[in-house]
């Protein structure tokens, strides 16, 4: 166990690294003078230029750009903004907004997606079951964009239950972008469920179970339910890193000055430095999240032989 | 022997048990397997309201790309009049009109033909790349299997959306269809080669294959006769279901302003414009995302009834 968690550690660095220094090459080549978009209408002097390039390590070829930058990195140093403000602070000011988001996307995927799975998986076939069926492929279909513009335009302008924008009425205002991000995952949460208690309530240790006489009740919680959940419970473990990295489109449309949409400010702005922060930090919650949900797939499923 | 000697003869051994009927000259056994998959597939197929829902919406937006004249009755996408700035629906003009004055059925039918063009395009070099790196790492296994898989790990851990805009805004300073495609392929591939991969994988140590090899088979002809074949079936249901992930995929990074530019007719663009109108105009918003959820529910409907029908395991 401690053997198979220390390889698949060392197994993601050249991944992150891999990861960075990609979108680090693409800020690079991004097209366009930062430092003169940076001056406006009055041209810095040159040897102000210079300078600013110098500290930026603009004139090093790419490769020594990125080792000073991955250099910098490893000691907490995140760099600065064109504007002189450390990186690390957008960073501070920006993900809690994004991470709350989140925790209301996920509570959505559990509370929605597993209840309505659970429901559609122990009556196969029934109403609920097509139902669940029916809206998931629906729900699927739907792109975040639309969906966001649907909920605003009828639960924002129409019905007013909602704010449409920002985050000045605190947790509340998470409601609506939380739901309209968890939407993709919470179809599929819903199915996955349903499945995977399909495909246990035909297994042979329920059978014994029930063959023992246990009632249907303890059958159902103990056994088909827990075994049902693994997959489950690792799919959200997983989203997690992908919700975190995926909302960019949401804290547009709603407003959220979250760290999706500062990213997505920064690639417009050339900020280069903010844009590989970012990223960086957002490909590794993705690749800590799938590390956490591997080693958590072993201790809820023991079945699984790691070597 | 005639056929009722036939008949009787294999009652007979039915009755006295020496055989279950199966291995009678009645069954040709060498009936191809592959062809009876796509039979039975197609079987399915024809049962399933999904199938038929997404297969009549698919030809309809099809048809609309090809022609879009008849669907938008006439009516000019670019013929615009400021005097009709944000009309609403009438008999007359089913859409009502956009901010400029344009008929906005037109536009949104004019629309279909870049997002079905990208839709393709990228699917296509998502399966180019998929298949050829997949099948090599699959194939060949050891140290070129495990640099691609990390490989396929970076580009799996950059955010889809964020790596296009990235690439979008760094290498294209003109972005039309194509760039627009090849950026979502750039970073769409890597589940079309697991795919492939793991298949090859599958079969890549089945008696057959061993078979092919002793007989002096190349690998390449061994890759491409015997393992990729079994590919198929997998890698068309993802490609049909990811046709529509593309479609919303490219109207949401026009809509941020990194994908297809004015004055390209496009549904993101369309929302885009939209948006800041929403309170005065929602038509305006409303009609080109109901056409751009219709045109992805297709093939994602189309999809699903393709896997039901070609993996009866995975029937949910």
């Amino acid at each position: 166990m401690g053997r198979y968690v220390a390889r698949r550690f060392l197994l993601t660095i050249p991944v992150l690294i891999g990861a960075s220094f990609l979108i680090f090459a693409m800020v690079y080549a991004l097209p366009g003078d930062p430092i003169r978009a940076l001056a406006g209408d009055r041209p810095l002097p040159p040897a102000v230029v210079a300078q600013i390039r110098d500290d930026f390590n603009l004139n090093d070829p790419l490769g020594l750009q990125y080792v000073k930058y991955v250099g910098d990195l490893l000691q907490g140093d995140f760099g600065t903004d064109f504007a002189g403000r450390p990186v690390i602070d957008t960073i501070a000011r920006t993900l809690p907004v994004t991470v709350r988001l989140t925790i209301v996307a996920v509570l959505f995927e559990i509370v929605i997606g597993l209840t309505a799975g659970v429901l559609a998986g122990i009556r196969r076939n029934g109403f609920f079951d097509n139902l669940v069926l029916v809206s998931t492929t629906v729900i699927v279909s739907v792109p975040i964009l639309v969906l966001a513009f649907i909920s605003q335009y009828v639960f924002g302008l129409k019905l007013g239950l909602f704010p449409i924008a920002g985050i000045r009425e605190g947790w509340y205002s998470y409601i609506l972008p939380g739901l309209v991000l968890a939407s993709g995952s919470l179809a599929y949460v819903a199915r996955l469920t349903r499945t995977s208690i399909a495909e246990n309530t035909r297994a042979d240790y329920v059978r014994t179970a029930r063959a023992k006489g246990l009632p249907e009740r303890t059958i159902l919680v103990r056994h088909t339910l827990r075994n049902s959940l693994i997959p489950v419970v690792t799919f959200i473990g997983a989203d997690i890193g992908a919700l975190l990295g995926g909302a960019i489109v949401t804290e547009s449309v709603f407003n959220l000055p979250g760290i999706g949409r500062e990213v997505f400010d920064a690639v417009r702005a050339q900020e280069g430095a903010v844009v590989v922060g970012i990223v960086t930090l957002l490909v590794f919650f993705f690749i800590f999240f799938n590390l956490i949900v591997d080693v958590l797939y072993a201790v809820l499923d023991p079945r699984i032989r790691y070597d | 022997m005639t056929e009722q000697q036939h008949r009787d003869l294999l009652q007979d051994e039915v009755q006295a048990g020496t055989t279950t009927g199966l291995a009678s000259p009645l069954v040709d056994v060498t009936d191809d397997r592959q062809q009876s998959l796509w039979s039975d597939a197609w079987k399915s197929l024809k049962r399933n309201p999904l199938f038929w829902i997404g297969s009549v919406l698919g030809v309809f937006f099809l048809l609309m790309a090809f022609f879009p004249a008849p669907f938008a009755r006439g009516a000019d996408p670019r013929a615009c009049d400021l005097a009709n700035s944000k009309a609403p629906p009438s008999a007359e003009h089913w859409f009502g009109y956009d901010q400029q004055g344009c008929d906005y059925l037109a536009q949104v039918v004019y629309g279909a033909r870049s997002s079905l063009i990208i839709g393709a395009l990228a699917v296509f070099v998502i399966l180019v790349l998929g298949v050829l790196v997949g099948a090599v790492a699959g194939f060949f296994g050891g140290w070129v299997d495990s640099s691609l898989a990390r490989l396929t790990d970076v580009f799996y851990g950059i955010p889809f959306i964020l790596g296009a805009i990235v690439l979008l805004r760094a290498a294209f300073n003109e972005r039309g269809s194509v760039q627009v495609a090849i950026a979502l392929a750039a970073f769409g591939w890597m589940t079309a080669m697991r795919l492939v991969r793991s298949q090859v994988i599958a079969v890549k140590s089945s008696d057959y294959v061993a078979a092919a090899r002793a007989m002096g088979a190349s690998s390449p002809r061994i890759l491409v006769r015997h393992i990729l074949p079994n590919a198929v079936a997998p890698v068309l249901v993802y490609a049909t279901i990811t046709v529509g992930v593309l479609i919303a995929a490219e109207a949401t990074l026009t809509y941020l302003g990194v994908g297809l530019q004015r004055p390209a007719i496009s549904w993101g663009l369309q929302i885009d414009n939209g948006q800041s109108l929403l309170r005065t105009a929602p038509h305006l918003v409303l009609f080109p995302s109901m056409i751009l959820t219709l045109t992805v529910m297709a093939f994602i409907m189309l999809g699903d009834a393709l896997r039901d029908a070609l993996d009866p395991r995975q029937r949910a």
